[in-house]
């Protein structure tokens, strides 16, 4: 079976910094990969040459086994490709429905955004999410956390991504809000989507994920099926940055 | 129920009569601010500041700045400024003013060809374009703060304005021209009254329609009485803007010059009305055009995400670089109008039009509402904004206040509208 995703032999540097040094990871079909690492271990930087935010200096992604080129968030879009922020990229100052279409406004006839009917689309979506959102008409800035969170969420699952990037989804949530998320990953994953998430909650990572990467200063350490290694075992690859399984 | 219950509605809770209409507080507000402004100088003027002639030229002063204000919203709105507007203008101003009064009656058109103020428009247009375009991409494509680069451009596009008239006065410019300069181009009394009685007509159709869709759509709309409350609110102040324009006379000195143009055979009883000036129409035409860009456009919308999060924006796939130049052209063309106003309401151009405009446009759009931390502003509050601006400007000559005092009332009035405006948000929660 073809991965829905490989990335290999990916680099990209900053300035003289090796940021992410020749890095290969993969993502199948129906797939949590996560990824962990220290701050500054190149998680962040490797997962946004994937949607679009970085280019890299040099390696390959392919999409579904044909090589794919991303240069910006727009190509990344149109691999259904997207991508829920760790800073939660949503414009403060605009309400729900206008966050969830940024970049992508229905439009009607005569080529104007059409608020209403993107609002109705909310409404739906929302409803099937949180069915707790009421706030439509008010700036996200007005929001929760697990509110503006269910917002970036409800906008990859709105256009239908089959490659989700989720970069620490539930840091600034509440215990509620986490547990929602993770129910949310599951049925995504069911439906058939391949998920890389990054968090530095490894016990969290231990029940999301089916494989977990870990990286240390740019380069990965290794991957491994979650039901292969300990909690104890990834803590060692992210504070010694050696694979104990390979070791042995 | 007894008489003395108050007229508080008890149906459903915490919906103040305002929270129903669903209007802008901040809205009220500022035209609350106008009409302390307008009654306190009609007071201090014995009755003169509210009289129709006070009031129409109000209105023709107002309107350069109100147009460059409705760029500088959206130049400030995505957290940029532009100090060159002023600058600009002259430049503009100084090519229109050339082109008809020396390129084009010395290649073979006659004086007063028709075809003479069009051309003289259009390459004010296309020079505010390219300035505004060449701006916008320094300020995006090559990173240098819009602040430095419209700072150089305000020094610098006057003095090309002046280098192409060797510094001299240029006029007197096209009749034509001179039409949308305000007192030169009128429209009388009936047409003025059609304009506005089309103008209900369109605002009471925008807002029942409006409502319409909602329900298509199942959203919640406010109740009938509030709707035909607005609807009746905007029927009277168009009616009544209209009544006043109309009421403004022209003198008996000025029609026995030409009868026929107030059309009389004779000038003996013949009355006539200035009515609705071309420039406020123009200015009206532009606020709304800007408007649906701002409400109703992708554009509008990557402006104010672009200014909320431009980080958010630029990971949404929105080429905010490109944005940059857009909103900057958009400005200088929006100046070379301004620019057609300015001059012709002098009936010529000279190397000082527009000077400190930059500043006055800029407090406009504050003044109106426009945050400079970005994200936020309105079209129609940075016009208020203009507005306000010169009716205390114009008030306070009519008073007789002294120059300097003048200058510091308008200071006092610019960093207090905008403190204002800062506790408003902070007592409402938004930023």
């Amino acid at each position: 079976m073809t991965p829905l995703v490989e990335m290999k032999n990916i680099s990209i540097a900053f300035g003289g910094v090796q940021a992410v040094d020749n890095v290969s990871i993969d993502l199948h079909p129906g797939e949590v990969v996560g990824l962990l690492g220290h701050n500054g271990a190149g998680k962040s930087t490797l997962i946004k040459i994937l949607s679009g935010a970085y280019k890299m200096d040099s390696g390959e992604i392919r999409i579904n086994g044909e090589k794919a080129h991303i240069a910006s968030p727009r190509d990344a879009r149109n691999y259904n490709i997207e991508t829920i922020y760790q800073t939660l990229a949503l414009a403060d100052n605009l309400d729900a429905a206008s966050n969830l279409f940024l970049g992508r406004e229905l439009t009607n006839g005569l080529g104007f955004v059409d608020d209403d009917r993107m609002e109705a689309e909310t409404r739906k979506i929302m409803a099937r999410l949180n069915p707790n959102f009421k706030k439509l008409k008010e700036p996200v800035s007005a929001l929760s956390g697990g509110q503006r969170q269910s917002v970036a969420i409800a906008r990859a699952v709105y256009f239908n991504a089959k490659i989700l990037i989720m970069d620490e989804p539930t840091a600034a949530l509440g215990v509620h809000e986490t547990a929602m998320v993770a129910e949310l990953i599951h049925e995504l994953k069911k439906q058939g989507l391949g998920i890389f998430l990054i968090s530095h909650d490894t016990r969290e990572m231990m029940e999301l994920c089916d494989r977990v990467a870990v990286m240390k200063n740019g380069q990965m350490v290794g991957a491994e099926r979650v039901e292969d290694v300990t909690e104890d075992d990834i803590l060692s690859m992210i504070i010694l940055g050696k694979n104990p399984k390979a070791a042995a | 129920m007894s008489a003395d219950v108050t007229t508080t509605p008890t149906s459903p809770p915490k919906r103040s009569f305002l929270q129903t209409l669903e209007v802008d507080t901040r809205l009220l507000g500022m035209i609350g601010a106008f009409i302390l402004v307008a009654l306190v100088f009609n007071i201090l003027t014995d009755g003169r500041f509210l009289t129709p002639r006070n009031i129409f030229n109000l209105t023709i002063q107002t309107v350069s700045v109100a147009i460059m204000a409705t760029g500088m919203v959206f130049v400030i709105v995505t957290r940029h400024i532009d100090l060159s507007v002023g600058a600009v203008l002259a430049a503009c101003s100084a090519l229109m003013a050339m082109t008809q009064v020396r390129f084009l009656p010395n290649i073979g058109f006659d004086i007063g060809h028709w075809a003479i103020p069009w051309i003289a428009i259009g390459a004010g247009i296309i020079l505010g374009g390219l300035i505004g375009a060449f701006n916008g991409w320094l300020v995006g494509y090559q990173g240098i703060p819009a602040f430095i680069v419209t700072l150089g451009g305000f020094l610098v596009w006057r003095n090309v304005g002046w280098y192409q008239t060797s510094g001299q006065t240029i006029g007197p410019l096209d009749q034509t021209f001179m039409m949308f300069g305000g007192i030169n181009g009128t429209l009388g009394g009936t047409v003025s009254w059609i304009i506005g009685i089309l103008a209900i007509l369109f605002v009471v159709f925008a807002i029942f329609n409006a409502r319409r869709v909602k329900t298509a759509h199942g959203f919640p709309v406010k109740p009938m009485w509030a709707e035909i409350t607005l609807a009746g609110i905007a029927t009277g102040a168009i009616a009544g803007f209209i009544a006043i324009l109309t009421s403004y006379e022209v003198p008996a000195r000025v029609v026995a010059r030409d009868p026929a143009k107030y059309g009389c055979e004779v000038a003996e009883g013949c009355q006539a009305v200035y009515g609705l000036p071309i420039s406020v129409l123009l200015l009206i035409a532009i606020a709304a055009i800007m408007t649906v860009i701002a409400r109703k456009t992708r554009f509008g919308r990557y402006i104010f995400a672009t200014g909320g999060n431009p980080d958010a924006a630029e990971l949404s796939g929105i080429n905010t670089r490109m944005l940059t130049v857009k909103i900057f052209m958009l400005m200088g063309v929006l100046c070379a109008i301004a620019a057609v106003v300015a001059s012709s309401r002098l009936a010529n151009h000279s190397n000082d039009l527009g000077t400190l405009d930059e500043l006055r446009v800029i407090a406009a759009a504050v003044i109106g509402g426009t945050a400079l931390s970005g994200g936020i502003g309105t079209i129609y509050g940075a016009i208020l904004g203009a507005l306000i601006m010169q009716s205390l400007q114009s008030g306070m000559a009519m008073v007789g206040v002294d120059a300097p005092l003048q200058n510091i009332v308008v200071g006092a009035v610019l960093v207090v509208a905008v403190f204002i405006d800062i506790q408003y948000r902070k007592r409402m929660g938004s930023k």
